[in-house]
């Protein structure tokens, strides 16, 4: 039997999300920016081969003075675009990192308070609300004195500070979701909260939580970039919020070395915020309309 | 009578998270790698045997945990943040001479995020399809994406080579006198930089946030009412739609406060500017505890107060919370 022109089978949700993304061309050129920076940073430091740490010309070299220094030098006579190579990678697992340990704290303690309601929520979103009380900067600058600075305690410091929105959006995601019809039904059926939490709802409540999420990796790589503009981040690594710190003194003598950086940076999260919002717009249903 | 219970409680809790601080600075001194006297001493040459022993009776460190919590929740309830071994200073007074500044280039730059975000929105929001619209998107993105202390100094090359119209560094000119008059003009001058940097960052924000909501707004029942009754187009957006479009501005001011006070950080480290987070970063390349610690709570404290009176201007501006919450 030939099938009907007419009928159209209604698309799955995730198919119907994709398609809005794909069509959205502000996040498709975050998608590209993206593309861009994270291939710079996989294949170009072994491309380039220049060593990021290592004084290798005149210092206050400008751009495009030297072929072997297109970005041209810092103050000490280091290559300004092997350091943009090579802080890539540390700049965007740093940053990934943390939101992860963000994202995760944020869940764990927005799904319980959302889900179990009453006393427990009161005391975890008492709790939430001191962390966004500390400002965040001084938190973090104050752990990463007490203990000692090293990529571990920059993540955990970073994702420490992060987490309060991720937890106040699940928490409204489960209040939302834990009393309908297809939770009651699992739970009629005896599921035990810990099934319910994680494998129920959750599912359900995650496309927001990915678009917000997006957003805090954008959060924490401007975060990173401003703890090792202070000197405080880990010391053997050239990330390119500590190229502008280190050139900071001489931005007369070498703007280029802290201006080409900078530029880093900003398209990162420039192309990471493009993509979150990109996903917000097509996960979430209520914002389509506009 | 039920508006003073709430204002009551909210105080009270309040206090709470103020105390949830006190207690939460003094564990990080104890979980702190080391003997807590030396992390209270810092790190400044070594501190001699005598400073030492100074410290271990002044905080009863041979005393239990708790009585140690107890002292320590006291003295600090009685103003004595304790004693930074750098400054030769108490802690208190070097955080009340550094409060003033970091207040003025805080304040100042919320002033300009939201006079100018809110302005740059509603202005979008009434021809979302001009090519003014479009400019303040891009606007926000860029003043989303790019790190503050970048922005700042961009500024400072601008400004302090090209275009030398506004000083790059400092609170005033010390090479310069006169009267108090002068002084204020002066302190102003040294602020617009610093200002300016911080404020862009959340400019860009209230305009999006600000955009989106009176675009919602425009779209109501009540507008269509307004446009209905025939009445001019500033007296619906001024009276009628700004007024709601404008809470969510409000809103995220409080929660946001904390993230401008990390912002004044960094500013205040790229211009030189004598406030709260060059202090707290000086304290910390010095490993001076008792300062930092210090700084924690009162930028605490300054959140707190912040985030009351947010909520204050929150029930002035939406009626309906206005009769004690019972909506």
């Amino acid at each position: 039997m030939a099938r009907d022109p007419a009928f159209h089978p209604p698309k799955s949700p995730f198919v119907e999300a994709m398609a809005i993304f794909l069509g959205n061309r502000a996040a498709m050129a975050g998608l590209i920016i993206l593309a861009v920076v994270i291939l710079a940073s996989l294949i170009g430091p072994s491309l380039y081969g220049v060593d990021p740490k290592a004084t290798v010309n005149a210092p206050f070299l400008p751009p495009m003075e030297d072929v072997a220094s297109p970005m041209g030098t810092d103050y000490i006579g280091r290559d300004v675009l092997a350091g943009i190579l090579s802080g890539g990678p540390a700049t965007i697992m740093i940053g990934t990192s943390a939101a992860l340990v963000a994202v995760l704290i944020g869940i764990t303690l927005g799904a319980l308070a959302g889900y179990y309601g009453g006393l427990i929520d009161t005391i975890l979103m008492r709790f939430t609300e001191f962390f966004q009380v500390l400002p965040a900067l001084l938190f973090a600058m104050v752990l990463m004195t007490l203990f000692t600075p090293s990529l571990r305690v920059t993540i955990i410091g970073i994702g420490l500070v992060m987490w309060p929105p991720t937890a106040r959006l699940a928490r409204a995601e489960f209040m939302k979701l834990r009393n309908m019809d297809y939770v009651r039904a699992e739970r009629a059926m005896g599921a035990r909260d810990r099934r319910i939490i994680w494998r129920v709802i959750l599912p359900n409540a995650m496309p927001p939580l990915i678009a917000a999420a997006a957003l805090v990796v954008g959060v924490s790589i401007l975060f990173e970039a401003g703890l090792s503009f202070l000197g405080l981040g880990d010391p053997n690594i050239r990330s390119w919020g500590e190229m502008i710190g280190s050139n900071r003194d001489y931005i007369f003598d070498c703007p280029w070395a802290v201006f080409f950086p900078g530029i880093a940076i900003f398209l990162t999260v420039l192309g990471v915020s493009l993509v979150g919002d990109g996903l917000n717009d097509a996960m979430n249903p209520r914002f389509r309309e506009r | 009578m039920q508006a003073l219970a709430n204002l009551g409680g909210r105080l009270l809790s309040a206090l709470v998270l103020i105390g949830c601080v006190i207690v939460f600075n003094f564990l990080l001194i104890n979980i702190a790698p080391g003997d807590p006297a030396t992390v209270i001493a810092g790190e400044m040459g070594g501190a001699s045997e005598q400073v030492l022993a100074e410290i271990r009776a002044a905080y009863g460190l041979d005393q239990p945990m708790l009585v140690r919590l107890g002292t320590y929740v006291m003295r600090i309830a009685t103003g004595d943040l304790g004693y930074s071994y750098y400054y030769n200073d108490p802690v208190a007074d070097l955080i009340l001479s550094r409060l003033g500044p970091t207040l003025l280039l805080l304040i100042t730059g919320l002033g300009i995020a939201i006079v100018l975000g809110v302005w740059l929105g509603v202005l979008s929001a009434l021809r979302p399809d001009s090519p003014f619209s479009h400019l303040v998107t891009v606007f926000s993105l860029i003043g989303y994406s790019a790190p503050v202390f970048w922005t700042g100094l961009l500024l400072i090359i601008l400004f302090g080579s090209a275009w030398p119209i506004f000083p790059i560094g400092g609170i005033r000119d010390v090479t310069q006198s006169g009267g108090p008059l002068f002084h204020v003009f002066d302190v102003a001058h040294h602020l617009v930089l610093p200002a300016l940097t911080l404020g862009a960052v959340y400019t860009a924000q209230y305009a999006r946030l600000c955009r989106a909501s009176m675009l919602e707004v425009l779209k109501s029942d009540y507008v269509r009412t307004a446009r209905a009754k025939g009445l001019r187009t500033s007296v619906i957006v001024g009276k009628h739609a700004l007024r709601n479009a404008i809470l969510p501005v409000v809103t995220i001011i409080g929660l946001q406060i904390g993230q401008m006070l990390s912002g004044a950080v960094l500013v205040e480290t790229v211009f030189n500017w004598p406030g709260l987070g060059r202090l707290a970063l000086d304290s910390i390349l010095r490993r001076d505890y008792p300062t930092i610690l210090g700084i924690l709570l009162a930028s605490a404290v300054v959140v707190v107060v912040i985030n009351l009176a947010t909520e204050a201007i929150y029930r002035s501006a939406d009626p309906r919370l206005r009769s004690g919450g019972r909506h």
